[in-house]
C-alpha cells in the first residue's frame, strides 16, 4: 500500500486542528441564544454534518454517471466511499436534529420535510450497500450500483418536493437562510460566522475522510488481486 | 486449418480476444478462425473458459480487448448485425414453458423478423419432428424434445452460424442420438458451427475440426485428417499437458 | 475449402431492420407474457390473493370506524397496490432468468429497450388486471363508491410510475443472490412520490375537491412518470449488457 501522501497527513493534522477550533468557536465564541440556550449549539454541527452528507450525496451522484460512461473501476470506488460517508453525516445530522428537537419542538422526531428526507435517503444509502452485497461479478456490482445511484439521485429531489407539497408543519420559506426554515431564531453575525466556520471545519472533513476511504478502497481492490493471482 | 490472415473470409474470425471479470483474466489473447461451412468442436476443462468464450462469440459478452468478427461484421459494434446471422443453442432451454411450440417459435419468429412465419414454422417443426406436438406446452415436453425445439428456434431466422454450448448435457443416449442426427442435418446445409462439449466420443463424429481452449487461448486445433491415427482423447489430454 | 465471400447462400428469410421491427418486437414480447400469463395464471392469481389479502389484514389491523376508514381508504389501497405489485414484477422477471430466456430476448437483433418497454407495459397490464378486481371488492366490503374516473387517472398513472421504475429495478434484482427480497428494497424508497402524489390525488378525488386543488399532485405524478421513463429507458442497457 501506498504510504500516505504527505499532503493527506498535513489534512488529518489540520482536519483535527479545525475540529478543535470549531468547538472552540462554537462554544465560546457564539453567543448564547437567548431562548434556546445550549441546546441551540448543537445546531451548528448538524446543518454542517448535514451539509457533508450533501456533498456526500452529489459526489456519489457525479461519480455514477462518470462510471457509466467511462467503465473505470476507480469510479466505482468513489462512488462507494461518497456513499458511504454521505450516510454517516447523515445520520449524524438527523441525530443531532432529534437532540435539538426535543426541547424546541417536544418531540425526537418530526416529519418535516428535510427530516423525512432524509431518512428516505438514509434507505436508499442503505439498499445501495445491501445491492452491493449481493452481487460478486465487480463489473456488474459497479454498473448495478451506479445506475440505483443515478435512480435514487433523481428520486430523492422529487421526494423532497413531494414531501413539502404534502406536509405543511412548518411553513417553508424558499430562498431564505436555513435558521428560519428549521428554528425559530434569528442569526446574528457571530453566529453566522460560527455557522461558516463550522460548514468550514466539516467540509475539510470531508475531504480527509474521502480521500482516506478511497484509498481503502483501492487497498481493497489491490488485495482482490492479489488473492486473484494466488489462485492462478 | 487454412492459416490465412484476412478476417473478411473467415465466418469467425478472432484475434487477440482477452476477456476479463473484475480483476480475473479469463481469456488471454486467443486466436481463433473458423472457415464457412467448419463444424468445430470446441474443447476444453471445467472453468477453461468455453462458455465465456462462447456468450463473447454470441454478443452476449463484451469482449474487454481484441478483435471479433462474425459473418463479416464486427462485435460489440454491429451486435445487431451479428445477432441476425445468429442461432444459439446452450444447455439451458431458452424456451417459454406455459407457451406451446408453435407459440415460441411465433414468439421468436417476431423477435427476429422472420418473413412467411407460418410456413417456416411449419417446415422447421417438421424438420426437429416435433410437428405432432406443436400444440403442447413445452412445459410437458421431455429435456430432449426441448432441446430439438431449441435447435428449431436457433435456425428458425436461417443463420449462416450457430453456436451450441453443450447441448448434450442432460440428454439419455436415446436423444443424443437423435439430437446427432439432427445436428448433422442442420450443419449440413453450409452453415458454419462451433460446439462445446465433453463429450469426446460424440463430437468426433460430428466436427470437422477439433479446438481445445486451455489456460485462456487455444493450445491446439486439429482438422479431423490431421488427427490421423490419433484418438481423439490422446489428442485432448496432449493438448492439456502442453 | 474454397474463400467465399461470407454471404447468404439462400435467400435470406429476414426483414431488414426498421422502426416497425422495435414496435414488432414490444408487441410480441407483451403478447408472449399475456398468453403465457392466461394460460398459467400463476401471476395474477398470487397477485390477487395477496392483494386481498392485504386489505383483509388492514381491515383487522387499523379497526377504523367507517368515517375514519373513508379517510384512510386511498393509503389502504396504495399500500396494497404497492405490495402486491412487487410480487407482480419479481416473477415477471424471474421467468425471463430462470430458463436463460433473458439471453434468448438479448439474443433477438433489437435494441435492449424494446425489452423494457415491452416487459413495462406487461407488468402495468398485470398491475392494472390486479386494480380492477381490487377497486370493485373493496366498494363492496366497505361500502364505498370508487368509480371516480379522477380516481382510475390517478391510478393509472401512479401504476405507470410504479412499473417503469420497477421493471428497470427488477431487472437489476432479479440478477443479484438475494433476488425476490432486493426488489421492494431497492424500488420502496424511491417511489415514495408515486405514493405521497397519488393518495393525496385519490384521497382529493373521493372527497371532491375541486381539481384546481388536485392537480399539483397529479402534475407530480406526470412528472415523475416522464423523468423515469426516459432515465429507465437510457440505462436499461447497463443493466441487461455484460
Amino acid at each position: 500500500m501506498k504510504p500516505q501522501p504527505l499532503a493527506l497527513k498535513v489534512l488529518n493534522v489540520v482536519s483535527v486542528l479545525l475540529l478543535l477550533a470549531a468547538l472552540g468557536v462554537v462554544f465560546l465564541y457564539a453567543p448564547l441564544e437567548a431562548t434556546m440556550n445550549y441546546v441551540q449549539k448543537i445546531f451548528y454541527f448538524h446543518v454542517a454534518n448535514a451539509w457533508v452528507g450533501m456533498l456526500g450525496f452529489i459526489a456519489a451522484a457525479v461519480a455514477g454517471v462518470v462510471y457509466l460512461v467511462k467503465h473505470d473501476q476507480k469510479w466505482d470506488i468513489i462512488e462507494l466511499a461518497a456513499v458511504e460517508i454521505s450516510l454517516v453525516f447523515f445520520l449524524i445530522a438527523i441525530l443531532a436534529g432529534s437532540i435539538w428537537a426535543r426541547p424546541t419542538w417536544g418531540a425526537y422526531w418530526t416529519w418535516e420535510p428535510r427530516l423525512t428526507t432524509a431518512a428516505i435517503l438514509e434507505m436508499v444509502y442503505v439498499a445501495y450497500l445491501l445491492l452491493r452485497q449481493g452481487i460478486d461479478d465487480p463489473d456488474r456490482r459497479a454498473r448495478f450500483s451506479a445506475v440505483y445511484t443515478l435512480i435514487g439521485a433523481i428520486s430523492v429531489p422529487i421526494t423532497f418536493m413531494s414531501i413539502r407539497l404534502f406536509r405543511t408543519i412548518h411553513p417553508v420559506v424558499i430562498g431564505s437562510n436555513p435558521a428560519a426554515t428549521t428554528g425559530s431564531f434569528d442569526m446574528t453575525s457571530k453566529m453566522l460566522i460560527s455557522m461558516f466556520f463550522a460548514l468550514f471545519t466539516f467540509s475539510i472533513i470531508f475531504v480527509d475522510l474521502f480521500w482516506h476511504r478511497i484509498r481503502l478502497g483501492q487497498l481493497a481492490q489491490h488485495v482482490e488481486q492479489l488473492k486473484l493471482e494466488e489462485l492462478q | 486449418m487454412n492459416p490465412h490472415s484476412d478476417p473478411i473470409n473467415h465466418m469467425i474470425g478472432v484475434k487477440k480476444l482477452v476477456k476479463r471479470f473484475g480483476l480475473k483474466t479469463v481469456l488471454r489473447g486467443l486466436e481463433f478462425e473458423v472457415q464457412e461451412g467448419e463444424f468445430v468442436a470446441l474443447l476444453g476443462p471445467n472453468g477453461a473458459g468455453k462458455t465465456t468464450f462462447l456468450r463473447i462469440l454470441a454478443s452476449l459478452s463484451r469482449p474487454t480487448l481484441g478483435e471479433v468478427r462474425v459473418a463479416g461484421y464486427r462485435l460489440p459494434i454491429q451486435a445487431a448485425a451479428v445477432r441476425r446471422n445468429l442461432g444459439v443453442v446452450s444447455h439451458l432451454p431458452l424456451l417459454y414453458g406455459d407457451l406451446t411450440a408453435e407459440e415460441n417459435l411465433r414468439f421468436y419468429g417476431r423477435m427476429y423478423g422472420v418473413l412467411e412465419l407460418k410456413q417456416r414454422i411449419d417446415d422447421v417443426l417438421a424438420l426437429v419432428g416435433l410437428t405432432s406436438r406443436r400444440r403442447d406446452l413445452v412445459r410437458t415436453f421431455s429435456r430432449g424434445m426441448q432441446q430439438r425445439l431449441a435447435i428449431g428456434r436457433a435456425i428458425l431466422h436461417d443463420p449462416d452460424v450457430l453456436l451450441f454450448d453443450e447441448p448434450h448435457t442432460g440428454l439419455d443416449q436415446d436423444a443424443c442420438d437423435m439430437l446427432d442426427r439432427l445436428l448433422r442435418e442442420v450443419a449440413g446445409q453450409g452453415r458454419t458451427v462451433v460446439m462445446t462439449s465433453h463429450d469426446l466420443a460424440r463430437v468426433e463424429d460430428l466436427a470437422s475440426r477439433f479446438d481445445v481452449l486451455s489456460r485462456g487461448v487455444i493450445s491446439a486445433s486439429a482438422g479431423r485428417s490431421d488427427l490421423g491415427g490419433k484418438n481423439l482423447l490422446d489428442f485432448y489430454r496432449q493438448a492439456l499437458a502442453g | 475449402m474454397a474463400h467465399q465471400q461470407t454471404t447468404n447462400r439462400r435467400p435470406s428469410p429476414i426483414v431488414h431492420p426498421s422502426s416497425s421491427s422495435f414496435l414488432k418486437a414490444i408487441g410480441a414480447i407483451v403478447w408472449k407474457d399475456l398468453a403465457a400469463e392466461l394460460r398459467s395464471r400463476e401471476l395474477l392469481s398470487a397477485m390477487l390473493v395477496f392483494a386481498l389479502l392485504v386489505i383483509l389484514i388492514f381491515n383487522f389491523a387499523l379497526e377504523l370506524d367507517p368515517l375514519t376508514r373513508r379517510v384512510a381508504t386511498p393509503g389502504i389501497l396504495w399500500a396494497t397496490f404497492t405490495f402486491a405489485g412487487t410480487l407482480g414484477l419479481n416473477r415477471s422477471m424471474a421467468v425471463e432468468k430462470d430458463r436463460g430466456c433473458l439471453d434468448g430476448l438479448l439474443l433477438a437483433p433489437v435494441d435492449r429497450s424494446a425489452i423494457y418497454f415491452g416487459k413495462t407495459i406487461s407488468n402495468l397490464a398485470f398491475m392494472i388486471i390486479v386494480e380492477v378486481v381490487v377497486l370493485p371488492v373493496y366498494s363492496v366490503l366497505y361500502n364505498t363508491n370508487l368509480f371516480n374516473p379522477g380516481l382510475i387517472v390517478v391510478i393509472l398513472l401512479g401504476s405507470i410510475g410504479y412499473v417503469s421504475v420497477g421493471t428497470l429495478l427488477s431487472s437489476m434484482a432479479v440478477q443479484t443472490r438475494t433476488r425476490d427480497v432486493m426488489l421492494p428494497i431497492l424500488l420502496f424508497p424511491v417511489v415514495i412520490p408515486i405514493l405521497i402524489a397519488a393518495v393525496k390525488a385519490s384521497s382529493g378525488f373521493l372527497q371532491g375537491l375541486a381539481l384546481s386543488e388536485v392537480m399539483a399532485y397529479i402534475n407530480l405524478l406526470i412528472v415523475y412518470d416522464v423523468i423515469f421513463i426516459a432515465v429507465a429507458y437510457m440505462v436499461f442497457d447497463y443493466v441487461v449488457e455484460e
